[in-house]
């Protein structure tokens, strides 16, 4: 890898400093058809950044947690579906899928506090933060977790830290079976087509990319080998940012920004026109009232 | 009911102490919710969030804020329901709205003939029925910030399988916000440059009889009549 330049292409809430420099988006391909549920990839997260153990629930399955926390970033899921009369017990690697189009970033009211890099990464700034939870509204992968303790936003950062310095993400490094691996978005999805191929000459005729454009494509491509069935990963088939949110940042607020100004400046003509009410005075001053609004 | 009184000196009661509390607790709560809630609403406001305190201040106290406004307004409700119930008087009033707006109860220079003239449109009682449309405005405005409100603040808590209610929330709020602050514009507007009076009244209570019989005829009326009924009472009991 080379050294990733970490100039931001695009902020929350407007506060952008676009570079000029060519950065190729990177990405992180999760293969889930050779994923062996072994779990190093958490425990890399949670050495790597740090983070405070969690403890465990009990699913009943291998599974840590029932879902990710804010210092849990990085999630193995374990599915059991029946598909054709069959078993099937699936992996998937659960995480921030870093979207292209980032639906947290969009939500976010707190200037400089999401940040998407030029080469892809998107990740929270905490001292800009507010803890708003907007993100959450954004999301449609239920990604970021606000901290009780802090009342901050966490997510992964897809170690943004050691991209930065030219290293792959500590749970790339962490895979036995190169399930996972880390590159250019375009040399990772050769590489997923070459699975894929793979795959469907091995009998899975459904196999496919995820790579959801309804959210401009994602900094983390999955191999399915059930790619016609994503739900059955726990993952949305077609995600998109929320229309609620798409409607509150675009027409509402130019809407209510005109609408806001025109009240403003509509009140300020209509006293320029009209101004103020003039009460004719009373009985005490009859013989002074003649002359004019009092 | 009435509190409201005839006082000495041509000047009339017309907002008890409590009706005064309980507006500039309703107005100021809503000022500071309205600052924050505009740093939130757009980038360009920002600056607003740093003069409060810096935004993660601002989004801590906003909530809170949100809990004194809602107060505020329930408790609005409670006392002024009955003077707020929109009557034929009022949708009397309304076919008049534009000689109200645009001042022309004044026209008529000669102080009794200008009184009748309005008061023949559209006598009105303690509130006209833009002042009434205003509190309902306000006042289910506030319920629906309220309720939305509420979702956001614990947004962190609510179930994926219900997040519905957050995506509702995140595009109500904002709604809500909006129709509450055309109300508040014209409100502000109105209360301190066009009916001038307002503003001192919902300060230190009182107005000039003139000024009642102008804005509120009926109102003052019924002040009127009720403190003569009270004064006979006294009258005979003396006897």
């Amino acid at each position: 890898m080379t050294t990733q330049a970490l100039e931001v292409k695009n902020a929350s809430a407007g506060a952008a400093s676009p570079g000029i420099r060519l950065t190729e988006p990177v990405a992180k391909l999760i293969d889930t058809s050779t994923c062996i549920g072994c779990k190093a990839c958490e425990v890399a997260c949670q050495e790597w950044n740090d983070l405070p153990a969690e403890t465990t629930v009990n699913l009943g399955t291998y599974q840590t947690l029932p879902q990710m926390t804010p210092h849990f970033w990085n999630l193995i899921r374990f599915i059991e579906v029946e598909m054709n009369g069959q078993l099937h017990w699936l992996m998937r690697k659960d995480q921030c899928m870093h979207c292209s189009d980032p639906g947290c970033l969009k939500a976010c009211p707190a200037p400089g506090a999401i940040v998407q890099y030029q080469n892809g990464i998107v990740d929270f700034q905490q001292e800009n933060c507010i803890g708003c939870g907007y993100c959450i509204a954004g999301c449609p992968f239920n990604v970021p977790k606000l901290s009780g303790q802090t009342r901050k936003i966490y997510k992964c950062t897809l170690c943004v830290d050691r991209v930065s310095v030219g290293l792959e993400p500590a749970c790339i490094k962490a895979c036995p079976t190169n399930c996972l691996s880390f590159g250019t978005k375009d040399a990772l999805l050769l590489k997923a087509q070459k699975r894929v191929d793979q795959l469907k000459s091995s009998g899975f005729e459904a196999a496919g990319i995820y790579d959801p454009q309804g959210v401009g494509g994602t900094g983390v491509v999955t191999v399915l080998a059930y790619a016609d069935r994503p739900e059955a990963y726990g993952l949305p088939a077609n995600p998109t940012i929320p229309m609620s949110v798409v409607l509150w940042k675009q027409p509402l607020k130019w809407i209510g920004n005109l609408a806001i100004l025109g009240g403003i400046v509509g009140a300020f003509l209509h006293y320029l026109r009209y101004g103020p009410k003039h009460v004719p005075e009373g009985e005490k001053s009859k013989q002074a009232a003649g002359g004019g609004p009092a | 009911m009435s509190e409201q009184r005839i006082l000495p000196g041509g000047r009339v009661l017309r907002y008890t102490l409590r009706e005064r509390i309980l507006h500039w607790l309703a107005g100021l709560s809503y000022i500071y919710l309205l600052l924050s809630g505009l740093a939130f609403w757009t980038p360009w406001m920002w600056w607003l969030a740093i003069f409060l305190g810096g935004g993660p201040v601002a989004r801590e106290v906003h909530p809170w804020m949100g809990l004194i406004f809602t107060f505020a307004v329930v408790y609005m409700y409670v006392m002024w329901a009955p003077d707020m119930r929109i009557t034929d008087q009022d949708r009397e009033w309304r076919n008049f709205i534009g000689e109200y707006v645009r001042n022309e109860e004044e026209q008529e220079r000669d102080p009794h003939k200008a009184i009748r003239t309005y008061q023949q449109f559209a006598p009105v009682g303690r509130f006209n029925y833009g002042q009434k449309y205003l509190f309902w405005v306000m006042f289910w405005g506030g319920i629906a910030l309220f309720v939305t409100g509420m979702i956001l603040w614990f947004s962190e808590y609510i179930p994926w399988s219900l997040r519905f209610l957050r995506l509702m929330s995140v595009i109500l709020h904002p709604i809500a916000f909006l129709v509450t602050l055309a109300g508040f514009i014209v409100h502000v507007y109105m209360g301190t440059a066009v009916v001038r009076g307002g503003f001192t009244s919902v300060i230190r209570g009182e107005v000039s009889v003139p000024w009642a019989r102008f804005h509120h005829r009926l109102w003052l009326e019924k002040v009127e009549a009720e403190q003569a009924a009270a004064d006979n009472n006294t009258m005979a009991a003396r006897k």
